[in-house]
């Protein structure tokens, strides 16, 4: 068994959600206990930032799956995560267009859950186990 | 779980594309408020302009329209001079930043609904020596002036409400340019301009200037700091220049005039987007003195916007309630009182521009329309005056500023078509008595 890591632009991609949509939820914590407008304008920027990275890490995810025999579980939770956390942060981004405090609480309730399941994402890209060992 | 997310996307889209919001018929003085709505995206229809070709705006039986200029440079209100010349303000002002995403999306989307001409940034005079009904002179009255847009004349001197000042021009009977530039009366407020617009009307006994400052933003989405000196009606002593608050909590106060027996002050204000088709129904009402009328945090009196943080229960339980309601985003940004020479169905009330709605699935305004009053109050329902502004899925023309000719005519702006019309009662009304006397129609 060879371990292989995941193809390295794969792997900056997938880094960078964490720090971007982690920013999205710090900056809408911010927003939320200070109604300061200007964390609001950040959360909507790092969010769109995320879903750039996002977006296209579940691009690397998706030609894995298809090009990787046998397709192993793991993997295949890998991209539904990536794809979930895609699908969630555009609502969020959609969510954080509304005007002001009518964002909330739907911008908060998403940023956490869009960033937890980046640090899962990311988690399991790194790992040993993940898709990018060859059999 | 991916099918529930999958049903609620599509959701999502079909309430943003999703056709009919049904009029509310939101008019007078207890209009029907549903509860706000969220949207995920909000209801858009921008119109999509075309030519006139040879189509012209529908007036009632009785009265006709005529083009008396075109090409203009975005021609917002228009001042009739006491020989009868016309100044016609052009420009396109705002310069706030686009901060967040949606700034730079929505700003694309609804420019497809307007010129692609760039603002004068002038006056232009129209002058119909004879008095035929043909205005043969079309020339530049002023330039080099910042997004004009309100004007009023006080004895000698031309008030013009630019973006960023008050400015005067000395004037005098027949006048087509002054000899020297404008001077500077106050500055206005122009930090960011979300809503740019400055209306301008000058009292009846001629000592102060009122001049209407919109929010800097449709909720406070850029901040409650943004707000200083926003969403309001300032007084300014004509001679001195010195301002204060006439009143507050007024969103976008996009046209002001002076009731011509009362001498109260009337402004028609464009309320808040984004909860709804048939939320919030913009206004016409009477400027009360030190009166606060929600904005932001409350509409149509004491209605809670929640969209606002911090809020202030102070300030929403001393809200006033507007006098009249046209409609929800009908975006009314003409105001004129009539006169007897217009008719007698149209003798007493004021017409009301309305461009038209971005906001909501079934457009709205996109005419001007007429609110009949009793007792200096007004009463019933709008009646259409000049209508056929949208056709076909088009949009040909977006009615701006309106103003009643005292020798029978109402001149309307149009600002995507670059016109400006002139409806006129086809037999002229000889006097007051003569109004009165007419037949109904």
């Amino acid at each position: 068994m060879v371990y292989r890591p995941i193809n390295s632009l794969h792997a900056v991609l997938l880094a960078g959600t964490v720090p971007l949509f982690l920013g999205v939820l710090l900056a809408d914590l911010a927003y939320s206990s200070t109604y300061e407008i200007q964390w609001k304008n950040f959360a909507s920027w790092l969010l769109v930032g995320g879903l750039v990275f996002a977006g296209l890490t579940l691009l690397f995810a998706v030609i894995d799956l298809v090009r990787i025999t046998p397709r192993t579980g793991r993997l295949i939770i890998y991209t539904v995560i990536l794809l979930v956390l895609w699908v969630l942060g555009f609502i969020n981004a959609l969510v954080h267009a509304s005007d002001a405090w009518a964002s909330m609480p739907s911008a908060l309730i998403l940023a956490w859950i869009v960033a937890l399941m980046a640090i899962a994402a990311t988690w399991m890209g790194f790992s040993r186990a993940h898709a990018g060992v060859r059999e | 779980m991916k099918r529930l997310i999958c049903a609620f996307v599509f959701c999502a889209f079909m309430a943003a594309c999703g056709g009919r919001d049904p009029d509310a018929a939101q008019y007078g003085s207890a209009p029907p408020l549903p509860e706000p709505q969220k949207q995920l995206f909000p209801t858009m229809k921008i119109a999509e302009p075309a030519a006139w070709g040879g189509r012209k705006p529908v007036v009632p039986a009785g009265y006709s329209i005529t083009a008396i200029a075109t090409d203009l440079a975005i021609p917002r209100q228009t001042l009739i001079l006491p020989n009868g010349d016309i100044l016609v303000a052009e420009g396109r002002g705002g310069n706030a930043p686009k901060l967040t995403p949606k700034d730079v999306i929505a700003a694309r989307i609804k420019a497809k609904g307007t010129s692609p001409v760039k603002g004068g940034n002038r006056l232009t005079l129209l002058r119909d020596a004879d008095g035929d009904g043909t205005y043969e002179v079309k020339s530049t009255f002023a330039e080099d002036l910042n997004a004009p847009y309100g004007l009023a004349l006080i004895g000698s001197q031309l008030f013009v409400a630019n973006q960023d000042a008050l400015v005067r021009f000395e004037y005098q009977e027949g006048l087509t340019r002054p000899s020297s530039a404008p001077v500077k009366v106050t500055d206005l407020p122009s930090a960011l301009n979300h809503h740019w617009t400055k209306a301008l009307t000058a009292s009846a006994d001629g000592r102060f200037l009122y001049v209407g400052i919109g929010s800097n933003s449709n909720i406070t989405e850029r901040g409650m700091t943004a707000e200083v000196d926003r969403a309001m009606v300032w007084q300014i002593d004509a001679q001195t220049g010195a301002h204060k608050p006439y009143a507050t909590g007024l969103r976008n106060p996009t046209a002001l005039t002076i009731h011509p027996v009362t001498g109260q002050l009337w402004a028609v204000v464009n309320e808040r987007d984004e909860i709804g088709p048939n939320l919030v129904p913009d206004y016409l009402t009477s400027v009360q003195e030190g009166g606060f009328y929600g904005w932001p945090y409350s509409y149509w009196g004491k209605n809670v916007d929640t969209r606002v943080k911090p809020e202030d229960p102070q300030k929403v339980a001393s809200a006033l309630q507007p006098d009249y309601a046209l409609g929800s985003h009908v975006a009314a940004l003409g105001v004129a009182f009539s006169q007897p020479s217009m008719g007698a169905r149209f003798a007493e009330g004021v017409f009301v521009g309305e461009h038209g709605s971005w906001n909501r699935g079934d457009p709205s305004g996109y005419k001007v329309v007429f609110v009949t009053f009793q007792n200096g109050r007004p009463v019933g329902e709008p009646i259409d005056f000049v209508t056929g502004f949208q056709a076909d899925g088009k949009t040909f023309g977006r009615p701006v500023g309106v103003t009643v000719d005292p020798r029978g005519a109402l001149i309307v702006a149009d600002d995507l078509s670059n016109t400006i019309w002139r409806v006129t009662p086809v037999e002229a009304v000889a006097s007051p008595d003569a109004a009165t006397a007419a037949p109904p129609q």
